[in-house]
């Protein structure tokens, strides 16, 4: 950067770089602090690594192709017999109905709250409700689940015991309340999204002509797609990860139990098991003593988990600076809105 | 070519003078009187020399963020009595200067100064660096007050100075004292006298700035360094704070950095001039303003170019 | 221009939402009731004891299963300070541990980490608070349980209470770490997000005022990041209360109140959660008065949800009058 007459070289002076701000001379108490910052953030990064250094010698020693393609099958040798390909397919299919019934009610209670709100009282009860479920714990919900579907006109859904009373416990069910736990997350996500669409886009829509549903409609949601995609994902990982209602909403079988002749619906009034319980069985708190598979299967829930975030990542990555932590922050807390329209 | 005269300047009833006539553009080149507000009594007193000392030296002063070169080759006074007023255009380097001498450039990674910049005699750099900023005090363009009360703002640099025993203590007669005072010295004090607890943010945008300014004359400060106080303000913060400029200068060295030249012409006794890194010009102030003595200080302040 | 068509169409789909709306509402609000009237049989029969001491509540539980009452008391009979007291043992040292943990392993993300650590660490992080409860559980009791056993519970520690229990690595410091573990990463999430929204003007303001980094941080960064520490810490107290599947896998499984005037062997003895306890009862539901236990135990839990939503709202309230953003 020349300007002016000066001639930099012939004259430049020993440069004095800055040191960053030591803090020796800082008080004894907030050193202190200083180095225990240091601490727990070294603390931090062993132990993270360590627990995902674990997972993966572990997973990889006793991670075997044959396993994704076999059944569970009961034998004394459990080391050796057996795969998970059960628990992967139900996996999917507790996902699949939970996402599928989750996706569209929380995009359009999020609609609801955000564009449309009217009674006021009731959309405030509604965002409370929404924050009462997202507290709630999962045990809580799998059993009023299992109270809603052991009633009997509702045997539809599931099968019948021995002793003539409604099983109760099926993917049906399962599926069900499992979408009642990724809801809060897909309605926090697509709100945040909401208020973050500028007024003067509804108001240019509105100006010309057309309604809000259809404003909503075409204008948008597609604008907010990605938020929303991510919001599912979220959601979705909730339930891949859930353990407690698999357990008392899925009923114990290790394989896919179907029921009755017909045959997709069949399956999924069934019982199964999925990944996660799987996991739980073969761990010495449950039925099996197998903890090579144990092991196995939480590798594969892990690089789920894994390329979930990674999905998150991708589809928020352009339009949020501060990184996946923003948007579990904004889907986890998902602050009250004022009241402007 | 007809130099372009800068817009001129109505005052707004604050002070003595109800009114300055605008001056008549003048038709010809006589670009020696360029400045306009010239015309009417300026706001400024002369400093009384006997409280005139010299508080800060900036010997030869070189600063670069990376491999650029942002200021080249300064060398200024600093006196305590007097306002010293840095003007230039955008990128002059003057704001990084003021920003080196109480080493707020340092917490930029890659900056590197070289020369000597001496506050009492002593080079800044071998002092303790938060000690030296509670000696030379910094007020930001955009008033920044803490999300706290009035009292705790103010009171916020104070209670570092001892060690912090218990927050029951803060609130000793010593800090109110201090408090009370800084808040009287920035002219704040008679309008929140009764409210020291409300929260800052509820003050105005000129009150904020002066609760910026008494937060920054809490501790004593021996310079008071000003970047551009008034540039978020309206014009009646702004004549107030520029009020407070000049009655404050006999207690603490001022360094403004400010674009608005009627500003500087008002407040300042000493200005310097920088453009692209160098010094330009330093004077007195009706030196530079009426009879410059480089062209291009000349170009500056009749407004061709800025 | 179909306005009236539009108009309509308005007042279709509002009235549409509005009725999901209500429908959900309807079945939170059945949710609720539901758990409550089937908890009030437990409730009446038992009193308000039902939440003090007596008696082995896996007995008890037992009991229950077999239809057969334990000799001079009813059916119902019930008392769940055990596991109230391992609940709120279990939460309580989890939360604390991992707040701690959490604020100063987030300063030290946004302030004080160097860049490449901190571009590891973030996605690290974010990985760690998706992983399943049931994986942390499978490290704790294969890798965590196991280690505490053999290297921090003696022998004769194991002699001295071997009367009542047994003691095997499966107990309250592995639930408390393992589940301070599980935590920590959404709080340090939301921390350090809230601390890397703090407004530079404060930061810059507070630096050139003389306060050195570590003042200003604790002193500016952290008040104001204060309403998101308060959401981090309901937050993470709603999941350490519902975590039913990790706790049942690595705390023990005996419905033993751990009794502190144990000395250090209380850190080791077992504990057994409430939500833990649902979970391995959910298969003996047809029984009524097990039911009736168990929906009492979901009762608790619920009211203690939302007795943690209601502090959490309440604390951030005074900070609101300084113009931090709540």
């Amino acid at each position: 950067m020349e300007a002016g007459g000066l001639a930099p070289s012939s004259v430049r002076p020993v440069v004095v770089r800055p040191r960053r701000q030591s803090s020796a001379s800082w008080p004894l108490i907030d050193r202190v602090g200083y180095w225990l910052c240091w601490a727990t953030g070294i603390a931090l990064c062993l132990i993270a690594l360590a627990i995902v250094v674990f997972m993966l010698v572990k997973g990889i020693a006793y991670l075997r192709p044959a396993l994704f393609v076999k059944s569970p099958a009961p034998s004394l040798q459990q080391s050796q017999s057996g795969g998970f390909l059960d628990p992967i397919v139900g996996t999917l299919i507790i996902t699949a109905i939970g996402t599928l019934i989750a996706a569209p009610m929380g995009v359009a209670l999020a609609v609801w709250i955000s564009e449309y709100a009217r009674p006021r009282p009731l959309a405030r009860i509604v965002e409370s409700a929404i924050d009462v479920i997202a507290g709630v714990p999962s045990v809580v919900l799998a059993i009023f689940g299992l109270l809603v579907f052991s009633e009997s006109f509702l045997g539809f859904l599931s099968q019948n015991a021995v002793n003539g009373s409604v099983y109760g416990r099926s993917f049906f069910a399962a599926g069900i309340v499992m979408a009642i736990l990724a809801l809060p997350l897909i309605v926090g996500s697509t709100r945040e999204a909401l208020t973050q669409v500028p007024d003067r886009v509804r108001e240019a829509s509105y100006a010309l002509g057309k309604s809000r549903a259809s404003t909503i409609r075409w204008v948008l949601l597609p604008s907010i797609r990605p938020q929303i995609a991510s919001g599912i994902a979220l959601g979705m990982g909730r339930i891949i990860g859930d353990t407690a209602i698999i357990t008392i909403l899925l009923g114990v079988t290790l394989t896919t139990q179907g029921v009755g002749g017909v045959p997709v619906l069949g399956t999924l009034r069934g019982t199964g098991s999925t990944l996660t319980s799987y996991v739980y069985n073969n761990s010495p708190a449950g039925e099996g003593n197998a903890p090579q598979k144990a092991y196995a299967a939480a590798f594969v829930l892990l690089m789920v988990v894994l390329a979930l975030n990674a999905l998150v990542t991708r589809l928020t990555g352009g339009h949020d600076r501060g990184g996946q932590l923003s948007a579990l922050r904004r889907a986890l807390t998902g602050r009250r809105r004022q009241w402007s329209r | 070519m007809e130099p372009l005269m800068p817009p001129p300047v109505r005052r707004i009833a604050v002070d003595r003078d109800p009114h300055v006539a605008p001056p008549a553009p003048s038709p010809n080149g006589a670009a020696a009187s360029a400045v306009a507000p010239a015309q009417g009594r300026r706001r400024l007193t002369p400093p009384d020399p006997a409280t005139v000392r010299e508080r800060m030296r900036i010997e030869s002063v070189w600063l670069a963020y990376g491999e650029n070169w942002v200021v080249r080759d300064v060398t200024l006074p600093v006196r305590q009595g007097e306002v010293l007023a840095l003007i230039g255009a955008s990128g002059s380097g003057k704001t990084t200067l003021l920003r080196s001498l109480n080493r707020l450039t340092e917490i930029t990674a890659g900056a590197a100064r070289a020369g000597a910049i001496t506050l009492d005699g002593e080079e800044i750099h071998e002092l303790e660096v938060n000690d030296l900023r509670r000696r030379v005090s910094m007020v930001f363009q955009q008033p920044n007050p803490f999300p706290m009360s009035i009292y705790d703002n103010v009171a916020y640099a104070l209670a570092e100075q001892r060690p912090a025993r218990g927050r029951r203590r803060r609130r000793t007669p010593q800090l109110e004292r201090a408090a009370q005072d800084a808040l009287r010295r920035a002219g704040l004090y008679d309008e929140i006298a009764t409210d020291l607890d409300r929260s800052a943010l509820r003050l105005s945008g000129g009150q904020q700035q002066r609760l910026c300014i008494a937060r920054a004359l809490a501790a004593n400060p021996e310079v008071l360094l000003l970047d551009e106080p008034c540039s978020a303000l309206d014009p009646i913060s702004t004549a107030t704070i520029e009020e407070l400029i000049v009655a404050l200068r006999e207690s603490v060295a001022i360094v403004i950095v400010t674009h608005n030249l009627q500003q500087a012409f008002r407040v300042a006794d000493h200005v310097a001039f920088m453009h692209l890194g160098e010094l330009i010009e330093y004077g007195s102030s009706e030196q530079v303003f009426d009879r410059p003595a480089q062209q291009r200080t000349r170009d500056y302040i009749s407004g061709a170019f800025g | 221009m179909q306005r009236g068509n539009g108009r309509r169409e308005d007042q279709r789909t509002e009235r549409m939402l509005g009725a999901l709306a209500i429908a959900v509402l309807v079945l939170i609000g059945a949710m609720v009731v539901t758990v409550f009237v089937n908890a009030w049989p437990s409730f009446s029969s038992n009193g308000p004891s039902w939440f003090g001491p007596g008696g082995n509540v896996d007995t008890q539980l037992r009991a229950m299963q077999e239809s057969t009452p334990l000799p001079g008391h009813d059916i119902s009979y019930f008392r769940a300070w055990p596991l109230i007291w391992g609940t709120l043992l279990t939460t309580a040292l989890a939360v604390v541990l991992a707040l701690v943990v959490s604020i100063l392993a987030a300063v030290f993300l946004t302030e004080f980490a160097p860049a490449p650590v901190r571009r590891t660490l973030e996605p690290v992080i974010r990985l760690l608070a998706g992983v399943p409860s049931v994986v942390y559980g499978l490290i704790g009791i294969l890798a965590l349980a196991p280690l505490i056993n053999h290297h921090l519970i003696s022998t004769s520690r194991k002699q001295s209470v071997a009367y009542v229990v047994q003691l095997n690595g499966a107990d309250l410091t592995t639930a408390t770490v393992i589940l301070a573990v599980m935590i920590t990463p959404i709080m340090v999430a939301l921390i350090a997000g809230a601390l890397q929204s703090v407004p530079l003007p404060w930061r810059e303001g507070s630096v050139a005022l003389g306060v050195n980094r570590w003042r200003t941080i604790v002193r500016v960064s952290l008040r104001t990041a204060r309403p998101a520490i308060v959401a981090a810490t309901v937050l993470a107290t709603a999941r350490a209360l519902g975590e039913a599947i990790m706790l049942s896998m690595v705390s023990g499984g005996r419905g033993f109140a751990a009794n502190p005037l144990d000395g250090l062997t209380f850190l080791f003895e077992p504990v057994r959660p409430l939500a833990a306890t649902i979970v391995e009862q959910s298969e003996g539901l047809t029984i009524a008065p097990l039911a009736h236990t168990v929906y009492a135990m979901a009762a608790v839990l619920l009211v203690s949800a939302a007795g943690l939503s209601f502090a959490g709202w309440a604390a951030k309230q005074p900070l609101k009058r300084h113009g931090i953003r709540v």
